[in-house]
């Protein structure tokens, strides 16, 4: 084992801001490198796939740099893996967003707009946008971690339907309720804003490091 | 259940913060990531720096400021002003904002909306809309044949709207003729992801929001609305949030001078709101 904390490589795809998320990173311990280099991906102990935009322009951005394929890798490797908001989405096999785009497909389900109404028949504003709670459970190591709720802050329009309920391990009511926390093995992710979610955020992102030095 | 939110604002120029703001020593009164450092303290829902920067060249300073502002605060940053296209709101995400603000250019050229959320997407795009009711205030008769030209586009398209209320430019100074819940419609369906409604008519005012006409537009379109122009107190804020028949609708309030003159803190005010059955976040320190 080593004395230095966990490294974690940050993927550069040209969607949004990554700066937050490494400082987020850092502020909870962790070395990080920012790159869009699929060998720099390598020899990290971890990646975080973030993300913010169109999910269209993200598979593109990925594909484009040969990141899909070292995503793919890693995950394949064993090595955790860290997924926030379209981080998440990236993992299941398509999205609806403007034209049907298929993802990475690693998990089963769909990417789908949150619906017009609220299961009570009242209107539904969309995007979900604000903060709200998070509730943890199942049988994944952050989820051991983690609290049983705690509340984060979200901004999207869409949201993962997973097929498989076992992968859900945080769930939020918003139009019914929906997966804000995904998890196979050593793959996890969310739906929300660790980096902006202040103290919540940095709970979780706690957690993340000692997942990763229980994994190292 | 998704809570309200209660979001500070700041007038940033040439990279400084304006408006007369008095802080304890212990900050720096003019630079705007003290500021969000303070306000990330008072855990505040969300920021926004509304740039109002005249020249172009001076643009780099914001994203410098917008930067260093998300290495600094674990917070959601929302940057509007002077946001002109496409590659504008591209560029203020990569500098580390979380959602970017267009006014103007969105009366101007009427598809730009469309094409940011079709290119970038709509959840963190929001349409700032000035407007005031129809009939107030000193408008220069000259400003008001200028702008038919200019915003013609527009008014065409929110053309059929019967509200008390237009869209505003130019600092509430102009007005357009466009009707301002139509254009929130059109806006909404358009692909923005929410409204920043500022009531020109109470901005300043410490009045109180305008809310028969956030309720007007709240009630009208499927995205969230942000209350802007005239919260002068916990009270007001607690109105523009407040569902039923009197309250404004809103999902979020925008406040300015109660804030930064250090009358109140954001959490005095959510502490307020809780105790009136606000649903907020509750406050810094709070078992609640």
């Amino acid at each position: 084992m080593s004395s230095l904390p966990p490294t974690v490589a940050v993927i550069d795809y040209g969607a949004g801001n990554l700066r937050s998320v490494a400082k987020a990173l850092e502020r909870s311990g962790l070395r990080t490198r920012v790159t869009d280099d699929p060998a720099r991906l390598r020899d990290a102990d971890s990646i975080v796939l973030p993300g913010a935009g169109a999910f269209a322009d993200a598979t593109e951005g990925l594909r484009a740099r040969g990141l899909d394929g070292a995503v793919r890798d890693h995950i394949g490797s064993g090595r955790p893996f860290l997924g926030l908001c379209l981080g998440l989405q990236l993992l299941f096999e398509e999205s609806d967003e403007h034209r049907v785009t298929p993802g990475l497909g690693l998990l089963r389900g769909r990417v789908e707009r949150f619906p017009d109404r609220d299961p009570d028949g009242t209107l539904l504003r969309v995007p979900h946008i604000g903060w709200n709670e998070v509730r943890f459970s199942g049988q994944h190591p952050m989820v051991d971690r983690l609290p049983d709720a705690d509340t984060f802050y979200f901004v999207h329009g869409y949201r993962a339907v997973a097929a498989d309920p076992k992968r859900v391990i945080g769930r939020t009511s918003y139009g019914g309720e929906f997966a804000s926390a995904v998890a196979v093995d050593n793959v996890f992710a969310v739906q929300f804003h660790p980096e902006k979610s202040q103290s919540a955020g940095k709970r979780l992102l706690d957690a993340y490091r000692a997942w990763l030095e229980a994994c190292l | 259940m998704l809570l309200k939110r209660i979001i500070p604002c700041l007038d940033v120029d040439k990279g400084r913060v304006v408006k007369g703001v008095q802080y304890a020593d212990h900050v720096d009164a003019g630079d705007p990531v003290e500021v969000a450092r303070m306000y990330d303290a008072q855990e505040a829902d969300e920021i926004t720096f509304l740039d109002i920067t005249a020249s172009h060249e001076e643009r780099r300073t914001l994203f410098d400021v917008v930067s260093r502002t998300a290495e600094t605060v674990f917070m959601p940053l929302t940057v509007g002003g002077g946001v002109r296209d496409v590659q504008d709101v591209r560029d203020l995400l990569n500098a580390g904002a979380d959602k970017v603000s267009i006014m103007t250019a969105s009366v101007q050229n009427p598809d730009l909306v469309a094409d940011v959320a079709a290119k970038i997407g709509s959840a963190n795009l929001v349409v700032a809309i000035d407007s005031r009711r129809r009939g107030s205030g000193a408008l220069v008769a000259d400003e008001r044949s200028d702008a038919t030209g200019e915003y013609a586009a527009a008014r065409a398209l929110a053309a059929g709207g019967d509200s008390p209320w237009e869209v505003a430019t130019h600092g509430g100074r102009r007005r357009t003729g466009i009707d301002t819940v139509e254009w929130a419609a059109r806006m909404a369906e358009a692909g923005a992801g929410e409204i920043l409604l500022t009531s020109m008519d109470r901005d300043g005012t410490r009045a109180g929001y305008d809310l028969e006409q956030l309720r007007a537009v709240a009630d009208r379109i499927p995205i969230p609305v942000i209350a802007s122009g005239g919260g002068g107190s916990a009270e007001d804020l607690a109105d523009a949030l407040r569902e039923g028949p009197d309250g404004g609708h809103a999902q979020a309030a925008l406040a300015a001078s109660i804030f930064h003159f250090k009358e109140t803190t954001v959490g005095e005010v959510k502490r307020q709101l809780l105790r009136w059955g606000i649903p907020v976040r509750p406050p810094v320190g709070s078992d609640a």
